[in-house]
């Protein structure tokens, strides 16, 4: 008798750490968007914020234009080399990747995705930016691209492999080439999959910093051509928070919202797609 | 043995044969599924590959159109002559061959497309003009009974048919790349009865202008549908033979082996 | 209008003339998988040399005693990762001590079926919208309002009571091993949550219900049913989310203090291989100076890459012995 009371109590126990523990789980994302949200929102809806670029303390208004640019054009470079080859790469991987080449490349997609970011800094440094001899956001967006990599191949693989073989099969038995089958049925079939996959890797691409530092470097002013430094909404964030002015801390925060934004909304749209796409 | 049984059914009827397959061996790695099967499928008529499960009709089926090529380590060996040609041969083009010789599957398989595109996708393959399209998907659907279905939802997706519609659109896709043979694999095993009832009458109607292959897990579907059966079993090996080859009539009315007559009367299987 | 042209008109038998093996547009588009294939394993070559050229001029001059030195002096030229590779330890270290309970605790939940879903559908997004947040997001708030939390709250409390500890002495700045330590905790919850409730959810329900129907407690069937089946995977869990920790710099760089020490004290100003990197690389002159920093890089992808091959080891010996569930 009295050991089930002990293994009641214990019972209870337990149930009550794990809700604990869920609690603790759910309490960092509640505090940390409330807090980005409520420091942010003043710096967004600041005059200027979306029209002017940075302007040092003790000039007044500036905002963020030019990391707004930098960081789309940055990544939209960096998706346009990493989408069409990682859903290259996913594609041979499922389709003639049975073999030593697949499964090498698998590897090496691994070691990619658990090798820290600040890495493919040091590879865009090393590549573009030491044999060019300045930075430029093209190096940050090579350095992006090698990071979206896995994540694109590794979506259009799984989404492949999941298309019924009986798909693959009707249409070669129509006398359709198999490459043809592969891009006008296996692909369009495994589409939501594939976009999923570049939308999450741009969104991921989009908040990184680390890679940036050595690449773009960052640039206060405006600056469209791909073959100079640029800024980015995430070195904004890091450089401005750092910096001891209120007014260019408050812009880090509206950076940071602003990156948040962007990130969701990436990931929003995934879903939405992926939902049309089913229907 | 069995060629013996098999060569003077074909040569009394005396009619045009469309494919003849001889000494037939198949292979799956080290396993050996079919030992030198030999077949005469005449032109214009229904050829049914009936037996029970593992005897490899299906697998013999699918060497017809070479579709054996997509199982990796897979072999075939013998001839398997389409008018007189060696499908089998090494150099055969085998998207060629695939739109001579149709497939309808088990399962309807139709492409998460609309129900235009999944029948123009053959003619769209091979290049044929815009209108020449429009009219053979016309053409195939009507011949496949589904076009006053469907005539007014071409563009909605060949996923919301039911499983009935969604097969026989399978076969109006394949009809349209204007095929001479096409096989059938238990095309109506996943369909209810009034669905089966009309991919039957559909085949009675298409052998008119089509050489038929079906293999069927059904004996009284054969009987129906079929004017020649082949019964086909497993050996001691388990690799498939063709036990018994002949008029439809013949094989289940006046079995010569005794093993057909076994299976037709429901002894084993 | 029906298709008996069709039958008049004789297709083409297979013709000798059109025979060939390969389609040429498969050829091409073989050639083309396979040349984005090897652009990958290109790639990857490319990245090696990458990391390790430019660290061999610090590698030949520094030699063994890099990885012991405890002396970072960019003024003397004089290096050792010593600091950085203890701060990188002791920070990753506390971020999987306090993410681990916690992430096993949300997956044990989240991998339940039936009952409060209504919770476990928000949790599992609020979880997923974690992981999305970018580092240097969660580095800015840690920055600005998770420090000033630990310098007057939490590091006082813990001097408080555990302050016979070599770990809580001295003074609290709010910047050091423990805020970078629980800023990591919050970055690898996610993956920890996320491949933990995986690794559960593939416990079979049979064997759970089979102890369950024994008598035993939900929380017995969890110690001796759940937990040893998926001790692996967790494992697995444990080393992927270790493997994020070791590298994680933007977030760690804003609230590490950025000095090369090394101390008991989690209160103490600490310095990380990657924030070093970040850091000091774009000020870093001369070969010496920037090969150290590269080899502090090759250093971190090393271990990196050896946790994280690890982890997946683990994680594919436990679907390798997962056992089919009916």
């Amino acid at each position: 008798m009295n050991r089930l009371i002990v293994r009641i109590a214990v019972d209870r126990l337990v149930t009550g750490l794990i809700a604990i523990s869920v609690a603790l789980a759910a309490i960092p994302v509640i505090i940390l968007l409330l807090f980005v949200v409520i420091k942010g929102v003043p710096g967004i809806l600041a005059s200027g914020f979306f029209t002017q670029s940075f302007h040092p303390y003790g000039v007044p208004g500036g905002g963020v234009l030019n990391a707004i640019v930098g960081t789309l054009e940055i990544v939209g470079i960096g998706s346009l080399l990493a989408v069409p080859v990682g859903a290259l790469i996913g594609i041979f991987l499922s389709e003639y990747g049975r073999n030593q080449i697949g499964d090498t490349v698998r590897f090496i997609s691994d070691v990619l995705t658990g090798l820290p970011s600040i890495a493919f800094g040091i590879f865009g440094y090393t590549v573009l930016v030491a044999t060019l001899g300045h930075f430029s956001a093209v190096s940050a967006s090579v350095a992006l691209a090698v990071l979206m990599l896995p994540v694109i191949l590794r979506a259009t693989e799984t989404a492949l492999l999941l298309v019924p073989h009986s798909l693959r099969e009707a249409g070669l038995a129509l006398g359709a080439p198999r490459w043809r089958v592969t891009m006008e049925v296996i692909v369009p079939a495994a589409l939501g999959g594939i976009v999923t996959g570049a939308l999450l890797a741009m969104a991921r691409a989009a908040g990184e910093t680390a890679p940036l530092l050595f690449t773009a470097l960052g640039n206060d002013y405006l600056q469209t051509n791909p073959l100079r430094p640029m800024g980015a909404l995430a070195l904004t964030v890091f450089r401005n928070a750092l910096l001891p002015y209120s007014n260019l801390q408050d812009q880090a925060w509206a950076a940071g919202l602003l990156l948040v934004m962007l990130v969701a909304l990436t990931n929003i749209l995934a879903r939405i797609y992926v939902r049309r796409i089913q229907r | 043995m069995q060629t013996e049984v098999a060569r003077p059914a074909v040569q009394d009827a005396d009619r045009e044969i469309k494919l003849d397959a001889r000494d037939v061996n198949f292979f799956y790695g080290d396993f050996q599924a079919l030992e030198d099967v030999s077949l005469s499928v005449q032109a214009r008529k229904v050829t049914a590959l009936i037996g029970p499960s593992g005897c490899g009709k299906t697998t013999f089926l699918r060497i017809f159109n070479r579709m054996h090529d997509l199982t990796p380590g897979t072999r075939a060996t013998g001839e398997v002559l389409l008018d007189g040609e060696n499908v089998l041969a090494p150099d055969t083009d085998v998207i060629r061959l695939r739109r001579q010789v149709g497939m309808l599957f088990q399962r309807a398989n139709p492409f998460p497309k609309s129900i235009f595109e999944n029948v123009a996708y053959g003619p769209h393959i091979l290049g044929w003009p815009k209108a020449r399209i429009k009219q053979v998907v016309e053409e195939s659907l009507k011949d496949t009974g589904l076009w006053d279905e469907v005539k007014h939802r071409l563009n909605r997706s060949a996923l919301n048919l039911s499983g009935g519609q969604q097969q026989r659109l399978c076969l109006a896709r394949a009809l349209a790349v204007e095929p001479q043979v096409i096989l059938m694999d238990e095309p109506a095993s996943a369909l209810d009865p009034i669905a089966t009832l009309k991919i039957e009458e559909l085949m009675q109607e298409l052998k008119e202008r089509y050489t038929i292959v079906i293999v069927t897990h059904n004996m009284q579907q054969a009987a129906r549908v079929s004017d020649f059966t082949a019964f086909m079993l497993a050996n001691q090996r388990r690799a498939g033979e063709v036990i018994e080859f002949g008029p439809t009539d013949d094989i289940f009315n006046r079995p010569k082996d005794s093993r057909t007559e076994d299976y037709i009367t429901g002894r084993f299987g | 209008m029906s298709r008996a042209t069709a039958e008049v008109i004789p297709a083409p038998p297979v013709a000798k003339s059109h025979r060939r093996r390969f389609n040429a547009g498969d050829q091409v588009f073989t050639g083309l998988a396979y040349a984005a294939a090897l652009l990958m394993i290109v790639i990857a070559v490319i990245f090696v040399i990458a990391l390790v050229i430019p660290a061999l001029p610090a590698i030949t001059s520094f030699g063994v005693g890099f990885l012991t030195g405890r002396v970072w002096d960019p003024v003397h030229l004089r290096f050792g990762a010593l600091p950085a590779i203890y701060g990188t330890l002791v920070t990753s270290a506390i971020g999987i001590l306090l993410a681990f309970p916690i992430g096993l605790g949300a997956a044990l939940f989240l991998a339940e079926e039936g009952g409060l879903s209504a919770i476990r559908g928000p949790l599992s997004f609020a979880i997923e919208l974690l992981a999305a947040i970018p580092s240097v997001v969660i580095g800015l708030w840690a920055f600005f309002i998770l420090t000033p939390i630990m310098r007057s709250i939490v590091d006082p409390f813990l001097n408080h009571t555990l302050g016979f500890l070599p770990f809580f002495r001295g003074g609290a700045s709010g910047y050091g091993y423990l805020t970078a330590g629980v800023v990591l905790a919050i970055m690898v919850l996610p993956i920890m949550t996320a491949l933990s409730r995986d690794v559960i959810r593939a416990v079979p329900r049979a064997l759970r219900e089979a102890s369950l129907a024994l008598g035993a407690t939900n929380a017995e069937s969890i110690w001796s049913v759940v937990l040893p089946f998926a001790r692996v995977g967790i494992t697995g869990a444990v080393l992927l989310s270790l493997g994020r920790a070791l590298g994680e710099t933007i977030a760690v760089t804003m609230v590490i203090g950025n000095s090369p020490n090394i101390s008991a004290s989690l209160f103490s100003l600490g310095y990380t291989l990657p924030s070093v990197i970040a850091n000091e690389f774009t000020e870093a002159v001369g070969k010496v100076y920037q090969g150290a920093l590269f080899e502090l890089a090759l250093i971190l992808a090393l271990i990196t890459i050896v946790v994280n091959v690890l982890a997946r080891l683990l994680i594919w010996r436990f679907k390798g012995s997962e056992p089919s569930v009916a």
